[in-house]
């Protein structure tokens, strides 16, 4: 019973976001509602065993993802009742489009329900007494080890791409060269005189 | 008693969602972003519950897998929404075709 009235709490507030995020006037309000949105999936998540899952969505999506959209948001001085100026243009071919998706969904659906399809074989099957990290770890280190690493190597792609995008070289700066600092001798840089008394020195 | 078809059908109201907001708000690219971030978490949402369904972890490995591109798609998106912005003072997608070079 309470399983059933958390699904629908959550489901319900994840469907509601998700429609206030494409529908706010404020992009602000947007991030705020995608936020929304990725929790109450990650309390979906949870409800079926997924913990990993759901605490890597709260990490990465809230903490990283949409934090870097507020970010953006907040940052850039965009005019944003103008991009709205097409609102009215677009939206019957959206509508009729998501009717076709939706449509050919549910129909999969029905197929699926149907039960043309016999999976009798399992890829990875759940391990019993094992924590859903634990058996997901035993499972990403051994079999997935490569595509694991391919992940790592998207992410620091992405990075660098990033980096390297939105870097910009300012003029006047001046900044540290290590390579003449390292090659500064004392003999170039310190001049010992012993000047007489009473005349000065020249240099 | 909740099944996964109730999971599919959030999963498929959701991804409709990400669509319609797309088409909804095609000139702020900043919108268009945050919808295909939906689009993602409910391709999410399918796959774990597909995994506890059929009590294959898979499933939950390759969530994982979509949620490192996701980020990655994020960060990189985000980056050239901020060099467009510098060089043009607009997000306007409209603007894009006459890009050059």
């Amino acid at each position: 019973m309470i399983q059933t009235l958390a699904f629908y709490l959550f489901a319900i507030l994840v469907v509601a976001s998700g429609a206030l995020t494409i529908l706010s006037r404020n992009p602000v309000h947007s991030v705020l509602w995608l936020i929304m949105a990725f929790f109450n999936a990650a309390g979906l998540m949870v409800l079926v065993g997924a913990e990993f899952i759901a605490m890597l969505l709260v990490i990465v999506y809230v903490g990283a993802v949409a934090v870097l959209f507020l970010f953006v948001v907040m940052m850039l001085d965009i005019d944003f009742a103008e991009l709205r100026s097409g609102f009215a243009r677009y939206w019957p071919f959206g509508v009729a489009l998501v009717l076709v998706l939706g449509s050919e969904m549910v129909i999969a659906g029905g197929a699926w329900e149907a039960g043309g399809l016999q999976l009798a074989r399992r890829a990875a099957p759940t391990p019993a007494g094992m924590s859903n990290i634990q058996a997901l770890g035993a499972l990403i280190y051994s079999r997935y080890l490569y595509v694991f690493e391919g992940a790592g190597l998207v992410l620091l792609v992405a990075m660098i791409g990033a980096i390297v995008l939105t870097h910009r070289a300012r003029g006047g700066v001046r900044g540290q060269k290590v390579a003449r600092q390292n090659q500064r001798r004392p003999q170039d840089a310190i001049k010992l005189v012993d000047p007489a008394v009473g005349q000065g020195v020249s240099l | 008693m909740i099944g996964v078809q109730h999971y599919l059908a959030v999963s498929a109201i959701l991804f409709v969602m990400g669509v319609f907001g797309i088409f909804l708000n095609r000139k702020n690219i900043i919108i268009i972003l945050m919808a295909i971030e939906l689009i993602l978490l409910s391709v999410n949402i399918n796959l774990v519950a597909f995994s506890a369904y059929l009590g294959d972890l898979v499933g939950q490995v390759f969530a994982m897998f979509v949620l490192t591109v996701a980020a990655g798609e994020a960060a990189i998106g985000l980056a050239i929404l901020v060099i467009y912005f510098r060089d043009r003072g607009t997000i306007n997608v409209d603007d894009v075709q006459q890009m050059k070079g």
